[in-house]
């Protein structure tokens, strides 16, 4: 390991570092404006410049220098403050002095480091130059007049979202950012080119002029609009949520967050149930808790348990969940269900999670997907596979929808026959996963969620099992949900229990009028049209297709509202803390079951947060070990059988529009609206 | 011999005739009381008075939205709302100050890049009812117009040393 001098203070840095790291590690302070510690070097800002001894007599741009042994650094020598002023006052020369009306102001880098290492005036008086705006779609607003060409844009672009569309044209003065072709980015990760940018060049379109950064309250919390559990953190003025931002997590999202996740904000605040609901003669009226309690206890005294059922949503948090699983228990009720969507989901619990880890994908060597399309499904973990890609040496492979996943991906077939062939060993590819040491297999809920899942699922697993993919140090035995609550509503057991009925089979019992009642937690993505003339309560903080068909309504909140568990596709269990109060009469969710549990005679044995959670963890271990990925237990799974001959479909067709609150959302139909056109102009 | 002094001073009613001589000399010299609501004081141009959001000349507000003047304002009196305009522009849609809660300091015209919100030459807008100290944009950008004229050659005068 290089030992190296920082300003006087010996330092021995990991080999293979530039400068700029290792001044990092020994924390110095270097200005920089195009590094960016996810991105490839591009050196061009000269931000960063620093002395170095031996070299050359001039300061030299530290993000782009590798450090050596014996070299000694100087970050605060004369030279190097009046370099940095220089190459200050040069990136002012054409900035725009427009701060005021900027939204990146407060928040800027460039106004930042001015501040710091800037000169307090221009000797500057010729004009500026002049830049035509570019159109990047309904997400990203430009001012191409305060770009400073560090190219952090189309260096994401390129590198990590993998579309090919930003680049620069002309030199000097006359380089420009473009996309060459006036068109939106197809990409769902368009919205991170907002956080790089260290000027406010690329701003939030959504969010323009809304607010200012220093008005806003921070709050960290979880993402439940796909499976990845992104970690978020929501900004909130008063009582609305003003933007959501990523959070630093190397081990799930690293920096990035989709579209989705950060502009479906405005969902919630439309179409939001802030009050009960009771159906008097056909119609949706206005009532008041108590009455609407009045109108379940009304309906469900006296009824068997058998004759109840209940379904928990895509966006649940474990803690109502718990309390959904116990209340319908104390009522005799074994049907019970989260998977919504019908996945054949019920084994261990290495059956059901991404048991690699989202780091996982780095080390894998073969990935083969299985009715699933990562890039609808979660687009940051597909970006995470895209950076596996990039690192190189590694093959990817899918059975199932053909779809541009932005890396090159061998197609071995659409269903579960080639999956079949596969695990027979009859396709060449076997042979690649065979020779890898980490190979990884992803099955989807494309795969999954059908009639022969179960068959599917243990086709997958006999694979594993062959490829020696679940091991002690590693287990390539991957699965990748597209709902928030599933893996949290799996470790809580909320499956049908002895006798008990499967999501299909409560719809089947409405009809024949087996069942009688139905409560809905906040599950809207089910056929209400069959629920025939069953007594429907529907608790959600959205009105939607559940909220449509109900009886009852029961106002809740939504996942920025109120504390809660979740646990991502990994089985990590993750945190999310209340940003604000939910609207109206509307109220926290596993509350509203204690308070209906005790109308009904039932009283659920837990009053306040502590106590649900310490119910949580009495449930399920896992819930006591938050933020982490323990391996999880391995078994017999899935039921070897008949397999259909109809192609593995992508369980994520519309990645705008997966939800209540992405359905509510006006950014987001604009967003659907954009990729429409574009596609239709290819 | 002290207290003979005092006492000859007591009748001889020395103190009363120093009082009246003053007042006599005070009879003789110029007035310091304006007769208020006819007459009125100078003011200094930098007087910190009412606010107004004043306007360019052609009719366009002056203000941004860049909420400098919000986040300044030590009594946090202002409160703003923006959003683009129909044309793009940065403009407010809200734009409140609460007049009981100021404390005329002068900081939101010192913050404000574009000369928008300033405090007038205005001291005479007490209201008989709380509400009607609770400004709204109207009513700012209003007492703008009312007051420009002055307004601009106050700044005009002290641009100097600003």
């Amino acid at each position: 390991m290089p030992k190296v001098k920082i300003d006087g203070v010996e330092l021995e840095v990991p080999a293979g570092l530039t400068v700029l790291q290792a001044c990092e590690l020994a924390g110095v302070e270097i200005p920089r404006f195009c590094y960016h510690d996810r991105l490839s070097i591009a050196g061009n800002c000269r931000m960063c410049l620093v002395e170095v001894k031996p070299g050359p007599p001039k300061p030299q741009a530290s993000c782009a220098l590798p450090v050596a042994d014996k070299q000694e650094i100087f970050t605060q020598t004369p030279t190097v403050q009046k370099a940095r002023k220089g190459v200050m006052e040069f990136l002012l020369i054409n900035h725009p002095l427009d701060c005021p009306i900027c939204d990146q102001g407060g928040e800027c880098d460039l106004q930042d480091q001015a501040m710091a290492y800037g000169f307090d005036r221009s000797r500057y008086h010729e004009n500026k130059r002049a830049v035509p705006d570019k159109e990047l779609g309904p997400l990203v607003k430009t001012s191409m007049n305060r770009c400073i060409h560090c190219t952090r844009c189309i260096r994401f672009a390129t590198e990590v979202a993998g579309v090919e569309q930003l680049g620069a044209t002309g030199r000097g003065e006359s380089m420009e950012v473009t996309t060459y072709v006036e068109q939106a980015l197809a990409t769902e990760l368009s919205g991170n080119l907002v956080d790089l940018c260290p000027v406010g060049a690329l701003t939030s379109k959504p969010y323009a002029f809304e607010a200012r950064s220093w008005e806003l309250t921070k709050t960290e919390s979880v993402d439940v609009l796909d499976a990845l559990g992104s970690n978020i953190r929501i900004d909130t003025r008063g009582a609305q949520v003003m933007r959501i931002l990523p959070r630093l997590n190397d081990d799930v999202n690293e920096e990035w967050i989709s579209d989705k996740t950060r502009h479906a904000l405005d969902g919630l605040r439309h179409q939001r149930l802030d009050r009960p609901y009771v159906r008097t003669k056909g119609k949706l009226v206005e009532a008041t808790w108590d009455e609407a309690f009045a109108a379940i206890a009304a309906r469900l005294n006296g009824l068997e348990g058998s004759k109840i059922a209940a379904i928990a949503g895509d966006q649940c948090d474990a803690e109502s969940m718990v309390a959904l699983k116990d209340l319908m228990a104390s009522l005799g009720s074994p049907n019970i269900d989260c998977r919504q969507d019908g996945a054949r989901l019920d084994g261990p619990r290495g059956s059901y999670i991404f048991n690699a880890g989202v780091r996982g994908i780095d080390q894998a060597e073969a990935i083969l997907l299985i009715g699933t399309n990562p890039r609808t499904e979660s687009p940051v973990l597909n970006a995470r596979i895209r950076k596996r890609y990039v690192h190189g040496n590694v093959a990817i492979a899918s059975i199932g929808p053909a779809e541009d996943l932005t890396y090159p991906v061998e197609r071995l077939g659409a269903g579960p026959a080639t999956l079949r062939e596969l695990v027979d060993g009859r396709l060449g590819f076997f042979e690649k996963l065979k020779g890898a040491k980490h190979p990884l297999i992803v099955v989807g809920m494309g795969a999954l969620a059908r009639e022969d899942g179960a068959a599917v699922l243990a086709m997958a697993r006999e694979l594993a099992e062959k490829l020696n993919a679940v091991r002690e140090d590693w287990n390539g035995f991957a699965v990748l949900h597209t709902a928030a609550a599933r893996v949290g509503g799996l470790d809580l057991g909320l499956v049908p229990g002895q006798d008990g009925r499967d999501v299909a089979g409560i719809l089947e019992g409405c009809q024949k009028k087996e069942i009688e009642a139905v409560y809905l937690l906040a599950a809207d993505e089910i056929d209400t049209t069959k629920l025939g003339k069953a007594f429907v309560i529907y608790q959600g903080h959205h009105g939607d297709a559940g909220a449509h068909r109900a009886d009852v309504i029961l106002p809740g909140a939504a996942y920025t509202e109120k504390p809660g568990i979740y646990v991502n596709t990994e089985g990590r269990v993750q945190i999310g803390r209340r940003a604000g109060y939910p609207p109206g009469d509307a109220r926290e969710d596993w509350a509203i079951l204690r308070a209906l549990s005790e109308r009904l005679g039932k009283t659920l044995p837990y009053d306040t947060l502590h106590q649900v959670r310490s119910r949580l963890v009495a449930v399920n271990k896992v819930f006591a070990a938050i933020d982490q990925q323990a391996p999880a237990a391995w078994g017999t799974f899935g039921t070897p059988g008949a397999i259909s001959d109809a192609p593995f479909k992508s369980a994520v067709p519309n990645f705008y529009m997966t939800c209540p609150i992405s359905r509510a959302s006006k950014t987001m139909a604009d967003c659907m609206a954009s990729r429409a056109h574009l596609m239709a102009a290819e | 011999m002290a207290s003979l002094d005092r006492t000859a001073r007591a009748f001889l009613l020395s103190e009363l005739v120093a009082g009246f001589a003053l007042t006599l000399k005070y009879m003789f010299k110029p007035k310091v009381t304006v007769n208020y609501p006819y007459e009125k004081g100078p003011l200094s141009p930098r007087f910190r008075g009412e606010h107004a959001l004043r306007r360019y000349p052609n009719g366009e507000e002056r203000c941004i939205a860049c909420k400098l003047c919000e986040a300044i304002c030590p009594a946090q009196a202002i409160t703003i709302e923006a959003e683009p305009r129909d044309d793009g522009s940065r403009r407010t849609t809200r734009y409140d100050i609460d007049m009981t809660k100021c404390i005329y300091c002068g900081f939101c015209q010192e913050a404000c890049p574009v000369d928008a919100i300033v405090e007038g030459p205005n001291f005479e807008f007490s209201t008989e009812t709380r509400e009607e100290l609770m400004y709204n944009k109207d009513k700012l950008l209003a007492n703008g117009d009312r007051w420009e004229t002055l307004i601009a050659a106050n700044l005009h005068s002290e641009a100097a040393y600003r």
